[in-house]
Protein backbone atom coordinates (compact mmCIF):
# COMPACT_ATOMS: atom_id res chain seq x y z
CA UNK A 1 0.00 0.00 0.00
CA UNK A 2 0.99 3.14 -1.08
CA UNK A 3 0.46 5.83 1.59
CA UNK A 4 1.33 9.91 1.74
CA UNK A 5 2.33 11.01 4.74
CA UNK A 6 -0.32 13.41 5.16
CA UNK A 7 -2.26 10.15 6.21
CA UNK A 8 -0.75 10.09 9.59
CA UNK A 9 -0.14 14.33 9.72
CA UNK A 10 -2.01 14.91 13.20
CA UNK A 11 -4.06 17.57 11.51
CA UNK A 12 -5.90 15.90 9.03
CA UNK A 13 -6.60 12.80 11.26
CA UNK A 14 -7.99 15.48 13.61
CA UNK A 15 -9.74 16.74 10.43
CA UNK A 16 -11.21 13.73 10.05
CA UNK A 17 -12.04 12.91 13.32
CA UNK A 18 -13.59 16.39 13.90
CA UNK A 19 -16.96 15.22 14.87
CA UNK A 20 -16.25 12.73 16.99
CA UNK A 21 -13.72 15.41 18.71
CA UNK A 22 -16.51 17.40 19.05
CA UNK A 23 -18.63 15.69 20.37
CA UNK A 24 -16.34 13.97 22.89
CA UNK A 25 -15.85 18.05 23.80
CA UNK A 26 -19.14 18.64 24.36
CA UNK A 27 -20.15 15.69 26.25
CA UNK A 28 -17.33 16.78 28.79
CA UNK A 29 -19.22 18.76 30.80
CA UNK A 30 -21.39 16.68 31.72
CA UNK A 31 -21.93 14.68 34.71
CA UNK A 32 -20.07 10.67 33.56
CA UNK A 33 -23.25 9.31 34.57
CA UNK A 34 -24.91 11.37 31.68
CA UNK A 35 -22.41 11.10 29.02
CA UNK A 36 -23.35 8.06 27.09
CA UNK A 37 -27.30 9.39 26.69
CA UNK A 38 -25.95 12.75 25.99
CA UNK A 39 -23.66 11.45 22.85
CA UNK A 40 -26.65 9.48 21.36
CA UNK A 41 -28.68 12.46 21.66
CA UNK A 42 -25.80 14.87 20.26
CA UNK A 43 -25.98 11.69 17.20
CA UNK A 44 -29.36 11.88 16.64
CA UNK A 45 -29.55 16.07 16.64
CA UNK A 46 -26.98 15.96 13.56
CA UNK A 47 -28.51 13.28 11.49
CA UNK A 48 -32.26 15.43 12.38
CA UNK A 49 -29.95 18.79 11.20
CA UNK A 50 -27.95 17.06 8.44
CA UNK A 51 -30.04 15.37 6.29
CA UNK A 52 -32.83 17.33 6.11
CA UNK A 53 -30.41 20.44 4.97
CA UNK A 54 -29.00 18.20 2.96
CA UNK A 55 -32.77 17.62 1.29
CA UNK A 56 -33.32 21.67 1.09
CA UNK A 57 -29.89 22.06 -0.83
CA UNK A 58 -30.88 18.59 -3.09
CA UNK A 59 -34.11 20.03 -4.02
CA UNK A 60 -32.69 23.39 -5.71
CA UNK A 61 -29.73 21.17 -7.08
CA UNK A 62 -32.25 18.98 -8.67
CA UNK A 63 -34.61 21.34 -10.17
CA UNK A 64 -31.57 23.28 -11.64
CA UNK A 65 -29.97 20.29 -13.02
CA UNK A 66 -33.36 19.39 -14.56
CA UNK A 67 -33.59 22.66 -16.00
CA UNK A 68 -30.65 22.56 -17.81
CA UNK A 69 -31.62 19.06 -19.11
CA UNK A 70 -34.64 20.69 -20.64
CA UNK A 71 -32.59 23.56 -21.89
CA UNK A 72 -34.03 26.56 -19.11
CA UNK A 73 -32.20 28.19 -16.32
CA UNK A 74 -34.49 26.84 -13.22
CA UNK A 75 -34.91 28.96 -10.13
CA UNK A 76 -33.37 31.82 -10.36
CA UNK A 77 -34.87 34.44 -8.02
CA UNK A 78 -35.03 34.09 -4.43
CA UNK A 79 -31.32 34.80 -3.07
CA UNK A 80 -27.56 34.64 -5.44
CA UNK A 81 -27.99 31.99 -8.28
CA UNK A 82 -31.95 30.96 -6.85
CA UNK A 83 -29.72 28.73 -3.32
CA UNK A 84 -32.55 30.92 -1.28
CA UNK A 85 -35.62 28.65 -2.57
CA UNK A 86 -36.03 25.98 -0.35
CA UNK A 87 -36.27 28.93 2.09
CA UNK A 88 -39.15 29.97 0.46
CA UNK A 89 -40.78 26.61 -0.25
CA UNK A 90 -40.39 25.84 3.31
CA UNK A 91 -42.40 29.02 4.59
CA UNK A 92 -44.97 28.45 1.85
CA UNK A 93 -45.59 24.71 3.09
CA UNK A 94 -45.62 26.14 6.74
CA UNK A 95 -48.35 28.50 6.27
CA UNK A 96 -50.42 26.96 3.75
CA UNK A 97 -54.04 25.20 4.93
CA UNK A 98 -54.13 21.99 6.19
CA UNK A 99 -57.03 20.97 4.35
CA UNK A 100 -58.42 17.30 4.63
CA UNK A 101 -61.19 15.86 2.69
CA UNK A 102 -64.42 15.66 4.23
CA UNK A 103 -64.54 12.05 4.09
CA UNK A 104 -60.74 10.99 4.90
CA UNK A 105 -60.05 8.73 7.46
CA UNK A 106 -58.74 11.99 9.87
CA UNK A 107 -56.22 9.69 12.38
CA UNK A 108 -54.82 7.71 9.52
CA UNK A 109 -54.56 10.90 7.46
CA UNK A 110 -52.88 12.66 9.96
CA UNK A 111 -50.48 9.38 11.18
CA UNK A 112 -49.47 8.41 7.58
CA UNK A 113 -46.86 11.62 6.67
CA UNK A 114 -45.19 11.01 10.66
CA UNK A 115 -45.01 8.05 10.67
CA UNK A 116 -43.07 7.54 7.27
CA UNK A 117 -40.71 10.43 8.13
CA UNK A 118 -39.96 8.46 11.49
CA UNK A 119 -39.09 4.90 9.76
CA UNK A 120 -37.05 7.05 7.52
CA UNK A 121 -35.04 8.70 9.69
CA UNK A 122 -34.17 5.49 11.91
CA UNK A 123 -32.64 3.97 8.94
CA UNK A 124 -29.87 6.65 8.80
CA UNK A 125 -29.16 5.21 12.65
CA UNK A 126 -26.62 2.31 11.60
CA UNK A 127 -25.02 3.99 8.30
CA UNK A 128 -21.42 4.48 8.62
CA UNK A 129 -20.81 7.82 7.60
CA UNK A 130 -17.19 8.01 8.43
CA UNK A 131 -14.26 6.25 10.46
CA UNK A 132 -15.83 5.88 14.02
CA UNK A 133 -19.63 8.10 13.19
CA UNK A 134 -22.03 5.37 13.15
CA UNK A 135 -25.06 6.02 15.77
CA UNK A 136 -25.35 2.39 16.62
CA UNK A 137 -22.90 -0.08 15.56
CA UNK A 138 -25.89 -2.70 15.53
CA UNK A 139 -24.45 -6.58 14.92
CA UNK A 140 -27.35 -6.88 12.64
CA UNK A 141 -27.49 -3.18 11.18
CA UNK A 142 -28.30 -4.18 7.56
CA UNK A 143 -31.54 -6.11 8.82
CA UNK A 144 -32.23 -3.42 10.75
CA UNK A 145 -31.88 -1.02 7.89
CA UNK A 146 -34.36 -3.31 6.03
CA UNK A 147 -36.89 -3.83 8.51
CA UNK A 148 -37.56 0.19 8.68
CA UNK A 149 -37.79 0.33 4.77
CA UNK A 150 -40.32 -2.34 5.27
CA UNK A 151 -42.28 -0.32 7.63
CA UNK A 152 -42.62 2.51 5.08
CA UNK A 153 -44.56 0.72 2.48
CA UNK A 154 -47.56 0.41 5.31
CA UNK A 155 -47.24 4.52 5.76
CA UNK A 156 -48.01 4.49 1.59
CA UNK A 157 -50.56 2.38 1.70
CA UNK A 158 -52.19 4.36 4.94
CA UNK A 159 -52.41 7.26 3.02
CA UNK A 160 -53.21 6.45 -0.23
CA UNK A 161 -56.25 4.51 1.74
CA UNK A 162 -57.62 7.44 4.28
CA UNK A 163 -57.41 10.00 1.72
CA UNK A 164 -60.79 8.54 0.14
CA UNK A 165 -59.46 9.35 -3.41
CA UNK A 166 -59.74 7.21 -6.29
CA UNK A 167 -56.28 8.57 -7.50
CA UNK A 168 -54.92 8.28 -4.36
CA UNK A 169 -56.07 4.20 -3.67
CA UNK A 170 -54.47 3.69 -7.14
CA UNK A 171 -50.96 5.34 -6.57
CA UNK A 172 -50.96 3.70 -3.16
CA UNK A 173 -51.97 0.19 -4.40
CA UNK A 174 -49.39 0.34 -7.24
CA UNK A 175 -46.86 1.70 -5.47
CA UNK A 176 -46.71 -0.94 -2.56
CA UNK A 177 -46.77 -3.48 -5.10
CA UNK A 178 -43.28 -1.80 -7.08
CA UNK A 179 -41.84 -1.34 -3.48
CA UNK A 180 -42.45 -5.02 -2.88
CA UNK A 181 -41.48 -6.66 -5.90
CA UNK A 182 -38.58 -4.12 -5.90
CA UNK A 183 -37.48 -4.74 -2.08
CA UNK A 184 -36.82 -8.71 -2.89
CA UNK A 185 -34.49 -7.48 -5.52
CA UNK A 186 -33.09 -5.55 -2.69
CA UNK A 187 -32.44 -7.61 -0.18
CA UNK A 188 -31.42 -10.69 -2.31
CA UNK A 189 -28.27 -8.05 -4.04
CA UNK A 190 -27.56 -7.16 -0.33
CA UNK A 191 -27.25 -10.82 0.77
CA UNK A 192 -24.02 -10.90 -1.89
CA UNK A 193 -22.09 -8.63 -0.22
CA UNK A 194 -23.31 -10.42 3.70
CA UNK A 195 -21.77 -13.79 2.28
CA UNK A 196 -18.62 -12.34 1.08
CA UNK A 197 -18.20 -10.07 4.37
CA UNK A 198 -19.64 -12.65 6.60
CA UNK A 199 -20.99 -10.19 8.93
CA UNK A 200 -24.27 -8.28 9.15
CA UNK A 201 -22.99 -5.15 10.66
CA UNK A 202 -22.45 -2.17 8.35
CA UNK A 203 -19.23 -0.80 9.98
CA UNK A 204 -17.60 -4.18 9.48
CA UNK A 205 -18.70 -4.38 5.75
CA UNK A 206 -16.88 -1.16 5.44
CA UNK A 207 -14.00 -2.06 7.36
CA UNK A 208 -13.53 -5.01 4.84
CA UNK A 209 -13.37 -3.23 1.70
CA UNK A 210 -11.07 -0.20 3.11
CA UNK A 211 -8.19 -2.20 1.86
CA UNK A 212 -5.68 -1.48 -1.16
CA UNK A 213 -3.54 -3.41 -3.60
CA UNK A 214 -1.20 -0.78 -5.16
CA UNK A 215 -3.23 2.10 -5.06
CA UNK A 216 -6.62 0.72 -5.66
CA UNK A 217 -9.06 0.25 -3.44
CA UNK A 218 -10.83 -3.27 -2.82
CA UNK A 219 -14.42 -1.97 -3.40
CA UNK A 220 -16.59 -4.82 -3.92
CA UNK A 221 -17.50 -2.88 -7.21
CA UNK A 222 -14.89 -3.79 -8.87
CA UNK A 223 -15.84 -7.33 -8.60
CA UNK A 224 -17.59 -9.20 -11.23
CA UNK A 225 -20.51 -10.05 -9.01
CA UNK A 226 -20.89 -6.77 -7.22
CA UNK A 227 -20.41 -5.11 -10.37
CA UNK A 228 -23.58 -6.96 -11.17
CA UNK A 229 -25.12 -6.55 -7.45
CA UNK A 230 -24.40 -3.07 -7.80
CA UNK A 231 -26.79 -2.75 -11.00
CA UNK A 232 -29.56 -4.50 -9.66
CA UNK A 233 -29.57 -2.77 -6.28
CA UNK A 234 -29.35 0.35 -8.14
CA UNK A 235 -32.05 -0.47 -10.43
CA UNK A 236 -34.32 -1.96 -7.24
CA UNK A 237 -33.52 1.26 -5.04
CA UNK A 238 -34.81 3.22 -7.83
CA UNK A 239 -38.08 1.45 -8.01
CA UNK A 240 -37.76 1.38 -4.09
CA UNK A 241 -37.91 5.51 -4.11
CA UNK A 242 -40.49 5.52 -6.58
CA UNK A 243 -37.86 7.92 -8.73
CA UNK A 244 -38.44 7.77 -12.37
CA UNK A 245 -38.54 5.86 -14.47
CA UNK A 246 -40.25 4.33 -11.82
CA UNK A 247 -42.58 6.92 -10.83
CA UNK A 248 -46.03 5.25 -11.81
CA UNK A 249 -47.23 5.75 -8.68
CA UNK A 250 -46.62 9.04 -8.84
CA UNK A 251 -47.43 9.38 -12.63
CA UNK A 252 -49.07 13.49 -12.90
CA UNK A 253 -50.19 12.53 -15.61
CA UNK A 254 -52.22 9.61 -14.72
CA UNK A 255 -53.03 9.80 -10.73
CA UNK A 256 -52.48 13.43 -10.19
CA UNK A 257 -49.93 12.85 -7.21
CA UNK A 258 -50.48 9.29 -6.25
CA UNK A 259 -50.49 8.40 -2.95
CA UNK A 260 -50.36 11.94 -1.55
CA UNK A 261 -52.92 13.98 -3.64
CA UNK A 262 -54.80 15.21 -0.26
CA UNK A 263 -52.11 16.28 1.07
CA UNK A 264 -51.09 19.73 1.69
CA UNK A 265 -49.44 22.77 3.52
CA UNK A 266 -46.94 21.14 5.80
CA UNK A 267 -48.00 17.28 5.62
CA UNK A 268 -47.10 17.74 1.61
CA UNK A 269 -43.76 18.64 2.90
CA UNK A 270 -43.23 15.51 4.94
CA UNK A 271 -44.02 13.47 2.44
CA UNK A 272 -41.57 15.00 -0.01
CA UNK A 273 -39.01 14.99 2.85
CA UNK A 274 -39.71 11.34 3.52
CA UNK A 275 -38.57 10.63 -0.13
CA UNK A 276 -35.56 12.31 -0.52
CA UNK A 277 -34.34 10.98 3.09
CA UNK A 278 -35.34 7.38 1.99
CA UNK A 279 -33.23 8.58 -1.56
CA UNK A 280 -30.52 9.52 0.95
CA UNK A 281 -30.29 6.11 3.03
CA UNK A 282 -30.53 4.19 0.31
CA UNK A 283 -27.98 5.86 -1.47
CA UNK A 284 -26.01 5.60 1.58
CA UNK A 285 -26.58 2.18 2.12
CA UNK A 286 -25.52 1.74 -1.37
CA UNK A 287 -22.49 3.46 -0.69
CA UNK A 288 -22.01 1.48 2.19
CA UNK A 289 -22.40 -2.01 0.77
CA UNK A 290 -20.62 -1.51 -2.78
CA UNK A 291 -18.66 1.57 -3.20
CA UNK A 292 -16.56 0.92 -0.06
CA UNK A 293 -18.46 3.53 2.00
CA UNK A 294 -16.49 5.90 3.71
CA UNK A 295 -12.97 4.87 2.17
CA UNK A 296 -10.82 6.62 -0.25
CA UNK A 297 -10.99 5.83 -4.02
CA UNK A 298 -7.24 5.98 -3.95
CA UNK A 299 -4.94 5.08 -1.18
CA UNK A 300 -2.95 8.31 -1.30
CA UNK A 301 -5.96 9.83 -0.80
CA UNK A 302 -6.81 8.31 2.31
CA UNK A 303 -5.98 11.85 4.43
CA UNK A 304 -9.09 13.43 2.57
CA UNK A 305 -11.61 13.32 6.03
CA UNK A 306 -13.50 9.80 5.73
CA UNK A 307 -17.45 11.63 5.78
CA UNK A 308 -15.87 13.90 2.91
CA UNK A 309 -15.93 10.85 0.53
CA UNK A 310 -19.25 9.63 1.98
CA UNK A 311 -21.05 12.23 1.38
CA UNK A 312 -19.62 13.09 -1.93
CA UNK A 313 -20.62 9.30 -2.71
CA UNK A 314 -24.01 9.62 -2.13
CA UNK A 315 -24.41 13.13 -3.49
CA UNK A 316 -22.74 11.45 -6.93
CA UNK A 317 -25.72 8.86 -6.64
CA UNK A 318 -28.09 11.32 -6.14
CA UNK A 319 -26.94 13.15 -9.04
CA UNK A 320 -27.04 10.19 -11.12
CA UNK A 321 -31.05 10.18 -10.15
CA UNK A 322 -32.04 13.83 -11.21
CA UNK A 323 -29.91 12.35 -15.11
CA UNK A 324 -31.73 9.64 -14.91
CA UNK A 325 -35.45 11.62 -14.37
CA UNK A 326 -34.46 14.12 -16.46
CA UNK A 327 -33.27 11.29 -19.52
CA UNK A 328 -35.40 8.28 -19.37
CA UNK A 329 -39.33 8.16 -19.96
CA UNK A 330 -41.95 6.38 -17.51
CA UNK A 331 -42.08 2.48 -18.05
CA UNK A 332 -45.80 0.83 -17.93
CA UNK A 333 -46.92 -1.12 -15.10
CA UNK A 334 -46.52 -4.27 -16.92
CA UNK A 335 -43.16 -3.59 -18.51
CA UNK A 336 -42.30 -2.73 -14.92
CA UNK A 337 -43.70 -5.94 -13.20
CA UNK A 338 -42.18 -7.99 -16.04
CA UNK A 339 -38.50 -6.66 -15.75
CA UNK A 340 -38.87 -7.03 -11.92
CA UNK A 341 -39.65 -10.53 -11.74
CA UNK A 342 -38.87 -12.06 -15.28
CA UNK A 343 -35.28 -10.17 -15.58
CA UNK A 344 -33.92 -8.74 -12.19
CA UNK A 345 -34.87 -11.42 -9.78
CA UNK A 346 -33.36 -14.28 -11.61
CA UNK A 347 -30.34 -12.50 -12.29
CA UNK A 348 -30.15 -11.28 -8.71
CA UNK A 349 -30.95 -15.01 -7.76
CA UNK A 350 -27.65 -16.13 -10.22
CA UNK A 351 -25.56 -13.56 -8.90
CA UNK A 352 -26.06 -15.01 -5.33
CA UNK A 353 -24.72 -18.47 -6.91
CA UNK A 354 -21.60 -16.68 -8.54
CA UNK A 355 -20.48 -15.58 -5.24
CA UNK A 356 -20.65 -18.55 -3.64
CA UNK A 357 -18.30 -19.65 -6.19
CA UNK A 358 -16.37 -16.72 -5.65
CA UNK A 359 -15.94 -17.93 -2.23
CA UNK A 360 -15.24 -20.97 -2.72
CA UNK A 361 -12.32 -20.84 -5.15
CA UNK A 362 -10.53 -19.21 -3.76
CA UNK A 363 -7.54 -16.21 -4.75
CA UNK A 364 -6.18 -16.10 -8.51
CA UNK A 365 -7.16 -15.49 -11.88
CA UNK A 366 -9.47 -18.46 -12.03
CA UNK A 367 -12.09 -16.75 -10.92
CA UNK A 368 -12.20 -13.70 -11.95
CA UNK A 369 -13.09 -15.94 -15.62
CA UNK A 370 -15.20 -17.68 -14.09
CA UNK A 371 -17.42 -15.56 -12.67
CA UNK A 372 -17.40 -12.48 -15.08
CA UNK A 373 -18.20 -15.49 -18.07
CA UNK A 374 -20.83 -17.04 -16.34
CA UNK A 375 -22.74 -13.21 -15.80
CA UNK A 376 -21.94 -12.13 -18.87
CA UNK A 377 -23.22 -15.19 -20.64
CA UNK A 378 -26.21 -15.00 -18.56
CA UNK A 379 -27.34 -11.83 -19.22
CA UNK A 380 -26.90 -12.18 -22.95
CA UNK A 381 -28.88 -15.41 -22.82
CA UNK A 382 -31.62 -13.89 -20.71
CA UNK A 383 -31.89 -10.62 -22.79
CA UNK A 384 -32.12 -12.40 -26.15
CA UNK A 385 -35.13 -14.67 -24.45
CA UNK A 386 -37.03 -11.83 -23.15
CA UNK A 387 -36.84 -9.78 -26.16
CA UNK A 388 -37.79 -12.08 -28.57
CA UNK A 389 -40.82 -11.61 -28.92
CA UNK A 390 -40.25 -7.75 -29.50
CA UNK A 391 -38.97 -7.02 -33.27
CA UNK A 392 -36.90 -3.88 -33.39
CA UNK A 393 -36.64 -2.34 -36.29
CA UNK A 394 -37.59 1.11 -38.03
CA UNK A 395 -40.63 2.23 -36.47
CA UNK A 396 -44.15 1.57 -38.58
CA UNK A 397 -47.08 3.95 -37.79
CA UNK A 398 -50.31 2.07 -37.99
CA UNK A 399 -52.55 5.22 -38.05
CA UNK A 400 -50.40 8.39 -39.21
CA UNK A 401 -49.16 6.81 -42.54
CA UNK B 1 -40.10 -14.10 41.39
CA UNK B 2 -38.20 -11.31 39.93
CA UNK B 3 -39.75 -8.43 38.98
CA UNK B 4 -40.01 -7.25 35.41
CA UNK B 5 -38.79 -3.78 34.04
CA UNK B 6 -40.99 -0.88 33.35
CA UNK B 7 -40.36 -1.04 29.66
CA UNK B 8 -41.44 -4.28 29.52
CA UNK B 9 -45.07 -3.46 30.97
CA UNK B 10 -45.27 -0.66 28.60
CA UNK B 11 -44.79 -2.89 25.59
CA UNK B 12 -47.04 -5.67 26.83
CA UNK B 13 -49.58 -3.20 27.74
CA UNK B 14 -48.98 -1.84 23.94
CA UNK B 15 -49.39 -5.44 22.64
CA UNK B 16 -52.38 -6.27 24.30
CA UNK B 17 -53.96 -2.78 23.40
CA UNK B 18 -53.38 -3.22 19.47
CA UNK B 19 -54.74 -7.36 20.16
CA UNK B 20 -57.56 -5.94 21.18
CA UNK B 21 -58.11 -3.26 18.97
CA UNK B 22 -57.75 -5.94 16.12
CA UNK B 23 -61.28 -7.88 17.35
CA UNK B 24 -63.24 -5.23 18.59
CA UNK B 25 -62.67 -2.18 15.82
CA UNK B 26 -65.44 -2.22 12.98
CA UNK B 27 -63.59 -1.03 9.93
CA UNK B 28 -61.34 -3.72 8.48
CA UNK B 29 -58.70 -1.71 7.03
CA UNK B 30 -58.17 -0.14 10.77
CA UNK B 31 -57.83 -3.68 12.08
CA UNK B 32 -55.34 -4.77 9.96
CA UNK B 33 -53.28 -1.32 10.96
CA UNK B 34 -54.29 -2.46 14.74
CA UNK B 35 -52.32 -5.83 14.03
CA UNK B 36 -49.91 -3.95 12.55
CA UNK B 37 -49.44 -2.09 16.17
CA UNK B 38 -49.50 -5.67 17.97
CA UNK B 39 -46.85 -7.39 15.41
CA UNK B 40 -44.93 -4.26 16.26
CA UNK B 41 -45.27 -4.40 19.76
CA UNK B 42 -43.97 -8.29 19.67
CA UNK B 43 -40.81 -6.63 17.90
CA UNK B 44 -40.00 -4.35 20.46
CA UNK B 45 -40.47 -6.92 23.29
CA UNK B 46 -38.14 -9.35 21.12
CA UNK B 47 -35.56 -6.52 20.80
CA UNK B 48 -35.95 -5.92 24.52
CA UNK B 49 -34.61 -9.13 25.08
CA UNK B 50 -31.80 -8.54 23.45
CA UNK B 51 -33.10 -10.53 20.30
CA UNK B 52 -31.87 -8.45 17.46
CA UNK B 53 -32.16 -11.18 15.19
CA UNK B 54 -36.11 -12.16 15.78
CA UNK B 55 -36.91 -8.77 16.69
CA UNK B 56 -36.14 -7.17 13.49
CA UNK B 57 -37.09 -10.51 11.02
CA UNK B 58 -40.35 -9.88 13.17
CA UNK B 59 -40.55 -6.49 11.38
CA UNK B 60 -39.55 -7.08 8.65
CA UNK B 61 -41.85 -9.98 7.90
CA UNK B 62 -44.73 -9.11 9.84
CA UNK B 63 -44.74 -5.23 9.19
CA UNK B 64 -43.30 -5.06 5.93
CA UNK B 65 -44.98 -8.41 4.38
CA UNK B 66 -48.20 -10.27 6.34
CA UNK B 67 -49.38 -6.23 6.73
CA UNK B 68 -49.20 -5.59 3.57
CA UNK B 69 -50.93 -9.39 2.75
CA UNK B 70 -53.76 -8.52 4.85
CA UNK B 71 -54.24 -5.40 3.41
CA UNK B 72 -54.11 -6.42 -0.38
CA UNK B 73 -56.96 -8.99 0.71
CA UNK B 74 -59.05 -7.08 2.14
CA UNK B 75 -58.87 -4.31 -0.66
CA UNK B 76 -59.07 -7.08 -3.38
CA UNK B 77 -62.27 -8.68 -1.67
CA UNK B 78 -63.71 -4.99 -1.73
CA UNK B 79 -64.18 -6.04 2.44
CA UNK B 80 -63.56 -2.14 2.84
CA UNK B 81 -66.37 -0.99 2.50
CA UNK B 82 -68.62 -3.67 4.92
CA UNK B 83 -71.51 -2.35 7.10
CA UNK B 84 -71.21 0.70 9.89
CA UNK B 85 -71.92 -1.97 12.46
CA UNK B 86 -69.13 -4.05 11.92
CA UNK B 87 -68.97 -7.85 10.88
CA UNK B 88 -69.01 -9.54 14.40
CA UNK B 89 -69.40 -13.35 14.36
CA UNK B 90 -72.53 -14.86 16.49
CA UNK B 91 -70.21 -17.67 17.25
CA UNK B 92 -67.44 -15.06 18.93
CA UNK B 93 -67.99 -16.45 23.10
CA UNK B 94 -67.23 -20.47 21.51
CA UNK B 95 -63.92 -18.51 19.98
CA UNK B 96 -63.31 -17.02 23.69
CA UNK B 97 -63.52 -20.48 25.12
CA UNK B 98 -60.99 -21.63 22.46
CA UNK B 99 -58.82 -18.78 23.09
CA UNK B 100 -58.81 -19.04 27.01
CA UNK B 101 -58.11 -22.79 26.45
CA UNK B 102 -54.85 -22.11 24.29
CA UNK B 103 -53.80 -19.23 26.22
CA UNK B 104 -53.95 -21.71 29.36
CA UNK B 105 -52.40 -24.33 28.18
CA UNK B 106 -49.14 -22.07 26.73
CA UNK B 107 -49.15 -20.27 30.31
CA UNK B 108 -48.98 -23.80 31.98
CA UNK B 109 -46.23 -25.10 29.31
CA UNK B 110 -44.26 -22.48 30.22
CA UNK B 111 -44.77 -22.60 33.88
CA UNK B 112 -43.73 -26.19 34.04
CA UNK B 113 -40.55 -25.58 31.62
CA UNK B 114 -39.47 -22.95 34.44
CA UNK B 115 -38.01 -26.46 36.62
CA UNK B 116 -36.45 -28.41 33.18
CA UNK B 117 -34.48 -24.94 32.06
CA UNK B 118 -31.16 -24.76 33.44
CA UNK B 119 -31.44 -21.90 35.41
CA UNK B 120 -28.95 -19.26 34.04
CA UNK B 121 -27.79 -15.94 35.95
CA UNK B 122 -25.97 -14.65 32.94
CA UNK B 123 -27.60 -13.28 29.55
CA UNK B 124 -26.45 -15.97 26.45
CA UNK B 125 -24.49 -13.58 24.26
CA UNK B 126 -26.44 -14.88 20.77
CA UNK B 127 -24.59 -13.11 17.77
CA UNK B 128 -26.62 -13.33 14.15
CA UNK B 129 -23.22 -15.42 13.21
CA UNK B 130 -24.22 -18.00 15.80
CA UNK B 131 -27.79 -17.84 14.39
CA UNK B 132 -26.51 -18.20 10.63
CA UNK B 133 -24.09 -20.94 12.00
CA UNK B 134 -26.80 -22.90 13.71
CA UNK B 135 -29.37 -22.65 10.83
CA UNK B 136 -26.87 -23.66 8.29
CA UNK B 137 -25.24 -27.33 10.61
CA UNK B 138 -27.35 -28.31 12.97
CA UNK B 139 -30.78 -27.14 11.62
CA UNK B 140 -30.46 -27.49 8.25
CA UNK B 141 -32.44 -30.26 7.81
CA UNK B 142 -35.77 -28.56 9.18
CA UNK B 143 -35.02 -25.19 7.40
CA UNK B 144 -34.53 -27.45 3.62
CA UNK B 145 -37.87 -28.48 4.42
CA UNK B 146 -39.30 -24.69 4.57
CA UNK B 147 -37.78 -23.92 1.93
CA UNK B 148 -38.91 -26.78 -0.06
CA UNK B 149 -42.87 -26.02 1.47
CA UNK B 150 -42.62 -22.12 0.51
CA UNK B 151 -41.19 -23.01 -3.10
CA UNK B 152 -43.96 -25.44 -3.27
CA UNK B 153 -46.13 -22.84 -2.41
CA UNK B 154 -44.60 -20.37 -4.62
CA UNK B 155 -45.21 -22.83 -7.62
CA UNK B 156 -49.04 -23.20 -6.88
CA UNK B 157 -49.77 -19.58 -6.25
CA UNK B 158 -48.62 -19.19 -9.84
CA UNK B 159 -50.68 -22.26 -11.37
CA UNK B 160 -53.55 -20.62 -9.75
CA UNK B 161 -53.02 -17.52 -11.05
CA UNK B 162 -51.95 -18.74 -14.32
CA UNK B 163 -55.36 -20.57 -14.80
CA UNK B 164 -57.44 -17.53 -15.47
CA UNK B 165 -55.27 -16.63 -18.99
CA UNK B 166 -56.08 -19.84 -20.29
CA UNK B 167 -60.04 -18.75 -20.34
CA UNK B 168 -61.01 -17.83 -23.97
CA UNK B 169 -61.68 -14.08 -24.40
Amino acid sequence: MIATPWATNPFFVNLDQIFVLLRNWLVGFLPAALRPAAGVLLGVIAIVCVFPGLFALTTVFERKGLGRIQNRIGPNRVGPYGLLQPVADGIKSLTKEDIVPLRANAAVHFLAPLVLVVTVFMGFAVLPVGRNMVLVDMDAGLLFFFAMGAATELCVFMAGWSSRNKYSLLGAMRAVAQMISYEVVLLLSSVAVVMITGSLSLPKIVAAQNTYTGVFPHWYIFTPWGLAGFLMYAIAATAETNRSPFDLPEGESELVAGYHTEYSGFKFALFFLGEYLAMFSISGLGTTLFLGGWSAPFSFLTWVPSWIWFFGKVMMSIFVFIWMRGTLPRLRQDQLMNFAWKFVLPFTLLNLLVTALWRFMGEGWARWVVCSVILIAAYVVMGRLEMRSEHFGRRRYRYAE
Amino acid sequence: MRTLSPIFYLLAALTLAGGLATVLLKQLVHCALAVTVAFAGLALLFLQLDAQFAGFAQILVYIGAVAILIVFAILLTRGSDLPKDGVFSRSWPLGLVIAAGVFAVLGWAVLASVGAVPQQNTVPAVTVHDIGDALVGRYVLPLEIVALLLTAATIGAVIVAMHEKERPR
